[in-house]
């Protein structure tokens, strides 16, 4: 078999992996032109504050990929040819395949704002964009960034790295108004200010202005203000990247739709990661999901199709973590933005402010745990996961907290304060005690 | 254009920022005190005293001032800005510079020690006061070792403040540098006692269980019994049973010298060991080497000593010479320190120590310490790989699910601090099920050490 996969990134190479490793005999070959190794992509912000170099965002060494047999071709994609089984490249000779995989991921989503063509106007995607910023920002003092999501923080921490002022203009009420309530996005937005971003709320991109040299050199908000900025950071998503299926009979829509076993419309083509879309997500789920661990998870299980072990996608409960400057954020399960009928939340807060915990669950007589939400605390995955998919009670989740905690030693534990405010919260219910501590030696004496 | 290729080993962080002049003020004070030890070294007796002083006096403020405003000031958490755009951190000019004159040091100390009597001198005071004999460049080396831990270390809490961890380690790799390996050797000589330190163990301080070394001790009475009997116990017993609890790091980055050392002074370069499968494969060919050598010459000459020298005649103290000067001269700190800039901080550590060998096998194959892997959360940052002192792939592992189980691992921690995603725990708990991998990644089977 010949398996050829267009794009590099974590789910194609997944792909390639897995493949490897359930049919040592099958020819695979990565195609990109975005690089000629595999890189890690959430890792482009360090490359830019210098925290690495090139070699160091390379998850495998490059005597990895011909040691594993998995042949790279450095080259662009130019078009398809579903009946014939062919891939035509720039400038190789065309690759015919017995199976395609399409992990070709996703661009900046611009939503035809006027001037968003003007110099020093961009997104962060891909290792060029990065580069980019790298060259646009080398003279730049005053920087906008546009978009209240995970990337738009990571391209203010980047600037404030280099000493560039930073308004990030936030469409919702608070911080990623779509996905964190409001006590969470209270503490990212401690964050921000301590890092000295200036944060506008309720605002939108109406236009970047520009130069006579065709530069941006401020932006017009949905409030009229102009705001002066020789750099505008455009952090409102990403769109799937369809370029190599235009014109050809693979069904899209906003992305390479795909069944619940990631098979396009074509034979024995396939899609995964950024840019596939599904076509009947279960409830609660998004038919695109961007992101690293489900590219991940997607790149795995398309694998297995592949090889001829038929696996639906099944991601299990969701998690995704991220770094607000210095507070780390974990999720686990589902936890709303905005209050849900049926369901309620317990939210716990250092009285420092640092840190915060949020348990999500069924306002009945179960109590069942949907979710978890963490700041500033490191939380034990296979726990929480253990905990959704048993569907724990909050009160059972509550008091064995001490096994969910994974911190560093000899760092405060918050538990006894948490059951505390729980029963305070609670007084109607009898008191909750603690019955789990921190740590694998507390595992061996609780059983 | 060619600043920003991202192809090559270069970051794309350039240009570095201009030092704001509170810095420069910090760091003016720092080489201030650098050019006043200079000058003591080279000046006649009637300036030599208050240079080397004033030297000190200023080298010291500097360095906790400039630790203060760097560190101390702002936010805590891991802010590795430009650490691979710096000159002085990504080997470049200043850093050539640091590492030739940290190297011309360890030449002149081991070689030519009569060139340091300008700055051994001064010391004599401070000798008398404790070890009641006048300074020798021994004690001169001791001192600035010490120093350098002391208010490095500083520089280590302030900006390791944010943890836990860092900051109880980082303190007792202070007071067992400042008490067990400069106080208390100096006291025993004081009191006519041999100077022994209590921190170091064979295999490290081999001769501390060599026939010679023992026969020497025990010509000191109750202390000197008592410290074969400390020597022979920490080498063989608490050694074994601590690692099993603990792991190596009881030792290489809460106890010994020259891990106090590596992650003082050290910790700027950390970033600098070499990650490459090829160098792993240097690092466990040269080290086992060492402490194979170390332990099969104990062997001999004990067997010598039973035969009454008809094995081997005086090897033994041919073997403490050559030995002493290979790998205790040229290799822990010429090369160990010397090349803190280019290298990394803990090539002695890594490639050369016997003690760290030893712990290494414990750590591997007798011991509950082990890094866990965080479920399926690691984006292959690679923060976790670029803080590894002692050039572990820490990625490799994360990235796979799988818990980090390693000989070399010192357990610093750094990789669980720097990891963005709170993916590494240090942690020692049942042996059962140590090595097994997270279920949420399907680990692939490809080899990486081989």
């Amino acid at each position: 078999m010949h398996l050829v996969i267009i794009g590099n990134g974590i789910a194609g190479v997944t792909c390639a992996q897995t493949v490897r490793r359930l049919q040592p005999e099958a020819r695979i070959t990565l195609v990109s032109d975005e690089t000629a190794h595999h890189f890690s992509r959430p890792a482009l912000m360090y490359l830019y504050m210098g925290h690495l170099r090139w070699p160091d965002v390379k998850p495998f060494e490059d005597w990895y990929w011909s040691e594993n047999r998995l042949e790279l071709v450095h080259d662009r994609a130019t078009g398809l040819d579903v009946a014939s089984k062919q891939v035509h490249l720039a400038a190789g000779p065309s690759l015919a395949y017995d199976a395609l995989l399409l992990a070709t991921g996703a661009t900046t989503r611009y939503y035809g704002w006027p001037g968003q063509e003007l110099a020093g106007v961009q997104g962060l995607v891909s290792l060029a964009d990065v580069e980019l910023m790298s060259q646009q920002t080398t003279n730049v003092q005053q920087a906008v960034v546009v978009g209240g999501g995970l990337i738009g923080v990571e391209l203010a921490e980047m600037l404030r790295s280099r000493g560039i002022g930073v308004t990030l203009l936030v469409r919702d009420r608070h911080y990623w108004g779509s996905v964190l309530p409001p006590e969470e996005a209270a503490l990212v937005d401690a964050q921000l200010r301590r890092h000295g971003v200036q944060v506008r709320y309720g605002t939108e991109l109406a236009a970047a202005l520009g130069d006579a040299q065709g530069r941006v050199r401020a932006v017009r908000t949905s409030g009229g203000e102009e705001l002066p900025c020789q750099w505008l950071g455009i952090a409102t998503g990403v769109e799937p990247n369809l370029a190599l299926t235009t014109g050809t009979p693979i069904e899209t829509d906003r992305g390479i739709l795909v069944d619940d076993w990631l098979r396009t419309s074509a034979p024995d083509v396939y899609a995964a990661g950024d840019c596939a879309q599904r076509r009947t997500p279960p409830p609660g789920e998004a038919a695109i999901e961007p992101l690293w661990y489900t590219g991940r998870m997607q790149g795995e299980t398309v694998a297995h199709t592949i090889c001829g072990q038929p696996t639906a996608y099944r991601r299990g409960p969701w998690f995704n973590s991220a770094k607000f400057f210095d507070l780390e954020y974990q999720t686990y399960g589902q936890v709303p933005a905005r209050p849900v009928a049926g369901q309620t939340s317990f939210w716990w807060q250092h009285p420092g402010g640092h840190c915060g915990l949020r348990l999500h669950y069924t306002d009945d007589a179960q109590q069942t745990l949907l979710g978890v939400n963490a700041l500033g605390l490191r939380l034990r995955h296979d726990v929480c996961d253990q905990w959704l998919r048993a569907g724990a009670s909050v009160r059972a989740v509550i008091e064995q907290l001490g096994a969910a905690n994974f911190d560093p030693e000899f760092f405060p534990q918050h538990e006894p304060a948490i059951v505390a405010a729980f029963n305070t919260h609670h007084p109607n219910h009898p008191p909750l005690t603690l019955r789990r501590r921190k740590g694998l030696l507390a595992r061996l004496l609780s059983v | 254009m060619t600043a920003f290729a991202a192809y090559s080993d270069q970051p794309l962080a350039y240009p570095t920022p201009e030092t704001s002049p509170t810095e420069r003020l910090w760091l003016a004070l720092v080489t201030l005190g650098l050019l006043a030890v200079a000058v003591a070294a080279a000046a006649p007796a009637g300036l030599r005293e208050p240079a080397f002083w004033a030297g000190l006096a200023l080298l010291s403020a500097g360095t906790v001032g400039w630790s203060w405003y760097k560190f101390g000031q702002r936010p805590a958490g891991v802010h590795h800005h430009y650490l691979w755009a710096r000159s002085s951190t990504s080997r470049g000019a200043l850093a050539w510079m640091a590492g030739i004159a940290l190297t011309g040091f360890y030449v002149v100390l081991y070689w030519w020690p009569e060139y340091l009597e300008n700055l051994i001198r001064p010391l004599d005071g401070l000798s008398q006061a404790l070890r009641r004999r006048p300074a020798d460049q021994w004690f001169l080396y001791g001192t600035f070792y010490t120093l350098a831990v002391l208010l490095l270390g500083v520089r280590a809490l302030l900006k390791y403040r944010h943890s836990p961890y860092h900051r109880v380690r980082t303190l007792s790799v202070m007071f067992f540098q400042l008490g067990l390996a400069w106080l208390l050797p100096g006291v025993l000589l004081a009191l006519q006692q041999p100077e022994y330190y209590f921190s170091y163990f064979w295999p490290l301080k081999y001769d501390y269980l060599f026939p010679s070394g023992v026969s020497s001790l025990l010509q000191n009475g109750h202390l000197g019994v008592f410290m074969v009997f400390w020597g022979a116990l920490m080498s063989l017993v608490a050694t074994p049973v601590l690692t099993y609890f603990l792991g190596k790091r009881w030792y290489c980055s809460w106890v010994c010298g020259c891990g106090g050392l590596a992650e003082t002074a050290g910790d700027p370069y950390r970033h600098l060991s070499d990650k490459r499968r090829e160098a792993w494969r240097y690092e466990v060919s040269i080290v086992y080497t060492v402490l194979g050598f170390i332990v099969v010459t104990t062997a001999l000459l004990w067997l010598n000593t039973l035969w009454h020298g008809e094995l081997l005649g005086r090897l033994s103290d041919e073997f403490s010479r050559t030995y002493g000067f290979v790998i205790g001269s040229i290799f822990s700190g010429v090369v160990g320190v010397g090349f803190y800039p280019i290298l990394g901080n803990r090539v002695w550590c890594r490639y050369g120590c016997p003690m760290a060998a030893y712990l290494g096998l414990l750590q591997k194959h007798f011991s509950r310490f082990r890094i866990t892997t965080n479920g399926g959360q690691c984006i292959s940052c690679g923060n976790c790989s670029n803080v590894c002192e002692m050039g572990i792939d820490v990625k490799q592992y994360a990235q796979r699910g799988e818990p980090i189980i390693r000989a070399a691992c010192v357990g610093c921690g750094m990789c669980s601090t720097a990891c963005p995603r709170g993916v590494l725990n240090l942690e020692n708990g049942p042996r059962e099920g140590r090595y097994q991998p997270s279920t949420f990644i399907h680990a692939e089977s490809l080899r990486i050490l081989s």
